[in-house]
């Protein structure tokens, strides 16, 4: 997405429904649920405006299986919720990881666990998106920090879905969602431009195997109801998609979920380094990291800072699964003095630690609702290091 | 001529994995017959399973076929349906499928009316979990999560289907299989929700602890519970008890279904229409 020309004043939510127009989708299933609820509002305009659907369902597991169905029909297909939603989804979330369904996710996050906080802001569902529902996959997780990726990330989420032939979260939160102003997009030709479909067989419809793949890629879909006829199902399935417990096709198939993602996830991951470049490792450096709306207060934070003599950036990761490794790795093994700060207890810190194999990563973490401040972030840094 | 089923059906899928004399067989072969005689290509036919023993029926049928998580079918196959409003699509769920941790689907797709044909084979039992109760395995039978005799009220899945607003629905049994290809056409050729309540048999882990041990017990239980409706609307109430009708129960084919609306809801955002209003219905609130 390189050059910016379309200037909207919206909020992320309406952002994130109007990049799901642009990107081509054409249904929407949802259920109503605060803080999200106004995806589904716009896609109720949007969706018809282009010949599309948009269907309120009877609930949230419903919302996910219409809109799995539509993508197992062919068309691209997204669903929005928060939390609870998500954990209601997680089951057919599975049915569309086993079966390769593309489909996108917005997660508006909010205060949970439970009914939680609903109009309040958190980022308590990172490691729920990391594996919402039972099993092994590996699952796509992508973070908007700011308006512009309520809109980007949303249509990176969609190629990246029928690239990878899997669903892909778009996490955003209560702030971000309702924040409202002005956003640089890319024009909807730029968008279109680069939409990249899904693949399809079209040879001949006796010699489509449609989870026959090389072991790093995904499953090959054609749509429904073009003389390709075949099955899709939640059970461990062989080649042309048929239940079976035959032990060599089944681990291939797991494995190939697993591989289909982690082979690839130069292709996926997305960072934003902020004030990084003049970063030497010499003593005294700090390394924030933080992701989604938390993001904006820690630059701020580092702009004082650094007013201050402070040497501090951000690096801030958009998509958090897979995560970056290799790149936080190397700001880790670089920089000694390094704080997460997320609206959760540890939730990314445990995957810095993994990742940077140190126990000595310092955390600020907030779980009353309210967004950290710039200025929390600053004594933060102050007091620990 | 005999009828040939080999063209409808997957036959390296064969045999099924359903029991030696199980209704669900019988089931899918007039469902065959009635696509054969309405003359559908088999690539415009979509049919989406739940799970338990019917959730295999999509395995064995050479359409576009979708075998969803516990009770979901309706849900799915309304996102299928509604971006293929001009396709055939068809749920095959259970009884504990369709009317236990799917009720709420079945619930709105009745209400909605979209044009989906829904058939419930209903064995009164979880069958493929081993006897578990159900919701309309009826009170005082023996099944393993109650032992000592189910007290749980019995389901009638057609009053259910009736009060939530499908605009098709009928009730048959596996014993006539005439009568049940001749309805799956009427229920195919119906635009709208139609729901069928297909009584069938599972002598395995219904009959064998509740007197019913084989097939043909099963079944002639199935006949002593079941009334043709010409009858049925005859009977005092008190004959009625624990009994149910057959035959179409309701045939609606004023009421609007659901992707023909959706067509009116696109005509407005498209500037070819006013907003829809209270006079757009007959009935009105």
């Amino acid at each position: 997405m390189a050059s910016k020309k379309r200037e909207v004043v919206s909020s992320g939510n309406e952002l994130a429904a109007l990049a799901a127009r642009d990107a081509g989708c054409k249904f929407f299933g949802g259920y109503p649920i605060t803080p999200s609820s106004e995806v589904m509002h716009e896609m109720s305009d949007l969706m018809p405006e282009v010949g599309g659907v948009c269907i309120q369902m009877e609930d949230e597991i419903a919302g996910v299986a219409a809109a799995i169905g539509a993508g197992m029909a062919g068309v691209r297909t997204m669903t929005a919720t928060s939390g609870p939603g998500i954990s209601l989804k997680a089951e057919n979330l599975g049915l569309a990881q086993m079966a390769e369904v593309p489909l996108v996710v917005v997660n508006v996050m909010r205060g949970g666990p439970s009914t939680g906080l609903p109009t309040r802001v958190s980022q308590g569902d990172v490691r729920q998106a990391k594996n919402p529902s039972h099993g092994d996959y590996r699952s796509i997780t992508l973070c908007a920090g700011n308006l512009e990726e309520c809109y980007t990330e949303v249509v990176r989420a969609f190629n990246l879905a029928d690239r990878f032939m899997q669903p892909v979260f778009v996490l955003t939160d209560e702030t971000i969602g309702h924040m409202h102003g002005k956003a640089m997009l890319p024009t909807e030709e730029e968008v279109k431009a680069g939409i990249v479909p899904r693949k399809t067989f079209d040879g001949a419809p006796e010699d489509y195997r449609p989870y026959e793949c090389a072991p790093d890629q995904p499953a090959v879909l054609n749509p429904m109801f073009k003389g390709y006829r075949y099955h899709f199902t939640g059970l461990h399935h062989d080649a042309k998609g048929f239940p079976t417990e035959e032990i060599e096709t089944c681990r291939k198939l797991i494995q190939r979920l697993e591989d289909k993602v982690m082979m690839h996830a130069d292709e996926i991951e997305l960072n934003e380094e902020f004030m990084l470049d003049d970063m030497t490792g010499e003593k005294g450096e700090i390394l924030i990291i933080a992701y989604g709306s938390v993001s904006l207060a820690a630059k701020e934070a580092i702009r004082h800072l650094r007013a201050q003599g402070i040497k501090a950036g951000l690096f801030r990761p958009i998509t958090l699964w897979p995560s970056p490794a290799t790149s936080i790795k190397k700001y880790t093994d670089m920089i000694k003095n390094v704080l997460c700060v997320e609206l959760n207890i540890r939730q990314y810190t445990e995957e810095v630690e993994r990742v940077s194999q140190r126990l000595d990563i310092e955390g600020l973490y907030k779980v009353n609702g309210r967004a950290i401040s710039p200025y929390e972030i600053v004594n933060k840094v102050k007091e620990v290091f | 001529m005999a009828f040939n089923y080999d063209k409808y059906l997957r036959l390296e899928k064969m045999p099924t994995l359903w029991c030696w004399g199980c209704g669900d067989g019988v089931i899918l072969k007039a469902f065959v017959r009635a696509i054969d005689k309405l003359g559908v290509s088999r690539d415009d036919v979509c049919v989406v399973s739940g799970i338990g023993c019917s959730g295999r029926f999509s395995s064995y049928v050479d359409f576009n076929t979708v075998h969803t998580t516990h009770g979901r079918t309706v849900a799915f196959a309304t996102g299928i349906k509604l971006v293929n409003p001009d396709k055939y699509v068809i749920c095959v769920a259970g009884d504990g499928d369709a009317l236990a941790i799917g009720g709420n689907h079945t619930i709105h797709g009745c209400r909605r009316n979209i044009d989906i044909t829904m058939i419930v084979i209903n064995n009164f039992i979880y069958g493929l979990t081993n006897s578990q109760t159900s919701p309309t395995t009826p009170q005082g039978m023996w099944t393993v999560s109650q032992k000592s005799g189910n007290i749980d009220p019995t389901f009638n899945a057609t009053d259910l289907a009736i009060a939530s607003g499908a605009s098709f629905v009928a009730r048959e049994t596996m014993l006539d299989p005439k009568k049940l290809e001749k309805v799956f056409v009427k229920a195919l050729e119906h635009k709208g929700f139609a729901f069928l309540d297909i009584m069938s048999n599972c002598h395995i882990n219904l009959g064998r602890k509740n007197k019913m041990n084989s097939a043909m017990e099963n079944l002639k239980w199935i006949e002593s519970i079941t009334i043709p409706k010409k009858k049925w609307d005859e009977l005092p109430q008190e004959e009625k008890l624990n009994k149910f009708p057959t035959g179409i129960l309701k045939e609606d084919t004023n009421a609007r279904e659901y992707c023909d609306l959706y067509k009116e809801v696109i005509a407005f955002h498209q500037g070819k229409r006013k907003t829809i209003t209270q006079d757009d219905f007959e009935k009105k609130i």
